[in-house]
């Protein structure tokens, strides 16, 4: 540690950056379409993320007519609601979550929050976001492909994803979904290179590692992440391209089909599980570690304390990202495997829960004796607590084997995933959305609508997913089309099908009222002013807002303390901000905190 | 999956090397004020840094193959592929590439800017003659009926190569426009970064290639049977 120079007052002398290094627009075209600023890149990633979010939301609809409502609906046929469960999951695993989480967020809080004028290859940056739309592109067109999109299931596995009976198999459908899924990996390795190099690289003065909110954390680890494992499923695809245009037999094993067989032989459906779970797996935690980071900070903020066990924080996204890599096959309990496999990944599988529960612990140390205050951003953040904690719980039952083998192909598992990886990573965004979009637009959304927002969502979620527990448990089998008579399926479990879909339709629905919130705000929306919540990170402290081009006016910001300096005893005001140099007593008698 | 554990787990222990120069044990809620590490005086650019990072994305990426390769391998249909001879003159053009891109390196910092055209030249005539020297390779064992779905080995033959060959395709680009500035251009700072990140790139790709091959030929998988005789 070398301490910093210090000017005249006692205060750090800024860092100097080349002016040269700053892109400037100079049309309306390079100010807001082909934008290499982070800010505007970030609200297009939102934008087109959301937007897929909506289909995808529709197609869940759909899946869930069918289910609650069998055979009223008659252009839902197996082939479509296999398609529509498909392009649901892709979407919204890959197209939403992490588009949203490292695209938005990240280009939108990386440069703010550790004091940078912008990423540090802003021209990459542009390309990334571009890359991506025509992935999405690619992805939606595949609807209007003849066949149809592919109706594989969103893990896509070998050899069925490539066969005739599988919608879009022998069609263009799988190949326009993998073709999408490598032109996002090569958009997304463009943005993430900025994510990381950005961090490491352009820090403002006295940003340590160690004083940077748990969001850049959170988004760093899970860029780094993302980069080291979507290749696994970039190679994937390049086999299963080459298995499907080429007839190579990579996954491909000797298969009789409709009665003919085919001209491959010898290759492993085993295989690409590897593969495609390599990277699935670390994928929810790349999911998952942004939206640690952002709660981290919503309720430190909040709740007005500071974070409890920050170190901890740090090296367990750290250990939780490092672990990630190692759990894998707990996916492939039911694949035939070599069961001694089994062993080791359940192992590895209940050593990752330990730096995840010691986060829940931390987040709720942290509002004990807090000054909670219940803002919409707030209601969010404890939202996804629970939630989490739900799916995390179901998670350590379907890690042990001998517990998931009969629990796997059940409505059980659906339950499960979607309270852990759906539910829990969308209450931490709408939070995040809540919480910064005053910085985003100046103006704050409107605090009524949020609620009901909320606590529809919030309640809504669990009246779907809490009921297909227990159908799981019951024996209700994932991925079919319908049920027919089955003497295990009591008449309620129908009455429970059509009761979750009508919530469904409902909370889907609601999102309306958050979707004309985003827009009536934009204009109606109360002021916020620079720091609506009093909060001490760096972004919340630019110059002006919405932040402008370049972010922080002449000079870059100087860090002097951490994140979380709220209440701090003495000080006259309960937060600190990182770039405030000394502690501003208050008048005597007038402590608080 | 071993390889890519293998690759993964240097990944770690460099990132944990690293890591631990960061003060992570150090407590941010007990220092306030302007403390906090300089940046340093000439520090790393972020290109550098980038491409480090890049680095690890396609060594991931190559790791994975050989991974797939390696289980595939295992099962009875595989049938090995000769290799054809071409390859060696073809490793051997690679290795001079990387030379001829390491010595204009050097003449970047010299200032000595004729000999900085001539090596980046040199390197890219040298990696063109390899791109080709691998055309006639695929070409050849078409030829002999080595077709891409007869056989997984060949399959893998031909993404392999193709996978290094379209990585040092990429890399021309970059070398073409360094080659271009490098007429334009005196010896300044930015060349010679271009100069440099080129030349971390060739050797990068250069030492993926001797993998590769290793890989292709089998000595990978004697090295690795008698690592485990000697353990067992």
């Amino acid at each position: 540690m070398v301490d910093m120079p210090l000017g005249p007052a006692g205060v750090g002398v800024p860092a100097d950056v080349e002016d040269v290094e700053l892109y400037h627009p100079h049309s309306w075209v390079t100010k807001y379409v082909f934008s290499q600023d982070a800010k505007v890149i970030a609200i297009q990633y939102s934008f087109v993320a959301l937007s897929v979010g909506l289909i995808a939301l529709v197609l869940s609809w759909l899946m869930r007519l069918q289910l609650g409502f069998p055979g009223v609906f008659s252009f839902i046929d197996a082939n479509a609601y296999y398609q529509f469960i498909t392009m649901h999951g892709m979407m919204m695993v890959v197209y939403v979550l992490t588009a949203l989480f490292l695209g938005g967020f990240g280009n939108y809080l990386i440069p703010l929050m550790v004091g940078a004028r912008d990423m540090v290859f802003p021209y990459v940056n542009m390309l990334s976001f571009w890359v991506y739309l025509l992935a999405v592109l690619v992805l939606v067109g595949s609807f209007f492909a003849p066949g149809g999109p592919t109706g594989a299931g969103w893990t896509l596995y070998p050899p069925q994803a490539i066969l005739s009976g599988t919608p879009g198999g022998q069609e263009w459908g799988i190949i326009m979904m993998l073709v999408s899924l490598m032109i996002f990996i090569i958009g997304f390795t463009m943005g993430g290179l900025n994510y990381v190099v950005t961090v490491l690289q352009a820090r403002a003065r006295g940003m340590t590692l160690m004083r940077m909110p748990l969001t850049v954390w959170g988004i760093f680890t899970a860029s780094f992440m993302a980069l080291l494992a979507f290749p696994a499923l970039f190679v994937g695809a390049v086999m299963m391209l080459f298995d499907r245009i080429f007839g190579t037999s990579f996954f491909m094993p000797a298969i009789v089909e409709m009665g003919q067989p085919l001209e491959r032989n010898g290759g492993s459906p085993l295989l690409f599980q590897h593969l495609f779970w390599f990277f699935g797996h670390p994928e929810v935690y790349i999911v998952a570690l942004p939206a640690f980071g952002i709660v981290s900070d919503l309720i430190s903020t909040h709740a007005r304390r500071n974070i409890f066990g920050y170190r901890m924080m740090v090296w367990a996204l750290l250990a939780i990202g490092a672990l990630s890599f190692v759990v894998w096959a707990h996916h492939m309990y039911v694949s035939g495997m070599n069961p001694y496999f089994g062993f080791f990944f359940a192992t590895t599988t209940l050593i990752i829960a330990v730096p995840t529960a010691i986060k829940v612990y931390n987040w709720i140390l942290t509002l004990w004796r807090g000054n909670i205050h219940l803002t919409v951003p707030m209601l969010f953040a404890l939202a996804f607590i629970v939630t989490f904690v739900n799916g995390g719980l179901t998670g350590l039952f379907l890690g042990n084997v001998v517990v998931d083998v009969p629990l796997s192909d059940t409505m059980f598992v659906v339950a499960h995933f979607h309270m852990v990886m759906g539910v829990a990573p969308i209450l931490v965004i709408f939070g995040a959305i809540y919480h910064w979009y005053p910085k985003v637009t100046g103006r704050m959304l409107d605090d009524t609508l949020g609620k009901i927002h909320f606590w529809v969502t919030f309640l809504g979620a669990y009246a779907i997913f809490f009921p297909m527990h227990y159908l799981g448990l019951m024996g209700i089998p994932r991925r079919y089309y319908e049920l027919g008579e089955m003497a295990f399926v009591p008449p309620s479990a129908h009455t429970l099908n059509a009761f979750i879909t009508i919530v469904a339709l409902i909370v889907g629905a609601t999102q309306l009222v958050f979707v004309f919130n985003l827009f009536w705000s934009l204009r109606h929306g109360r002021p916020s002013g620079g720091n609506p919540w009093r909060a001490t990170t760096l972004e919340w402290q630019t110059p002006e807002t919405p932040p402008p081009h370049g972010n922080w006016g002449k000079d870059l910001p100087v860090v002097y303390r951490w994140a979380y300096d709220y209440s701090v005893p003495g000080a006259d005001q309960d937060f600190l901000p990182q770039n405030q140099p000394g502690i501003t007593r208050a008048a005597p008698g007038s402590l608080h905190g | 999956m071993a390889s890519i554990l293998l690759f993964l787990g240097l990944l770690a222990v460099v990132a944990a090397w690293w890591l631990a120069r960061q003060g992570l044990a150090s407590k941010p809620w007990l220092e306030h004020g302007a403390t906090g590490a300089l940046p340093e005086a000439d520090p790393i650019p972020p290109s550098k840094i980038g491409l480090g990072i890049f680095l690890a994305v396609v060594g991931s990426l190559f790791a994975l193959f050989i991974s797939a390769y390696a289980m595939r391998m295992q099962l009875p249909d595989w049938r090995d592929v000769p290799i054809p001879g071409i390859l060696w003159l073809n490793t051997a053009m690679l290795a001079l590439s990387s030379l001829a891109l390491h010595g204009a390196g050097t003449a970047a910092g010299r200032d000595d800017l004729p000999g900085l055209r001539v090596g980046l030249l040199a390197a890219g005539i040298s990696a063109l003659a390899f791109l080709s020297g691998q055309l006639l390779a695929w070409r050849q064992l078409t030829g002999e009926g080595y077709l891409l779905a007869a056989n997984p080995a060949n399959a893998f033959f031909y993404v392999l190569t193709g996978v290094h060959g379209l990585h040092l395709l990429g890399g021309l680009v970059a070398l073409g426009r360094t080659i271009e500035r490098s007429w334009r251009e005196t010896a300044t700072r930015s060349l010679r970064l271009s100069v440099e990140l080129c030349a971390t790139y060739w050797h990068f790709l250069f030492l993926a290639w001797l993998v590769f091959l290793s890989v292709l030929t089998g000595w990978a998988g004697d090295f690795v049977d008698i690592c485990r005789q000697l353990l067992t």
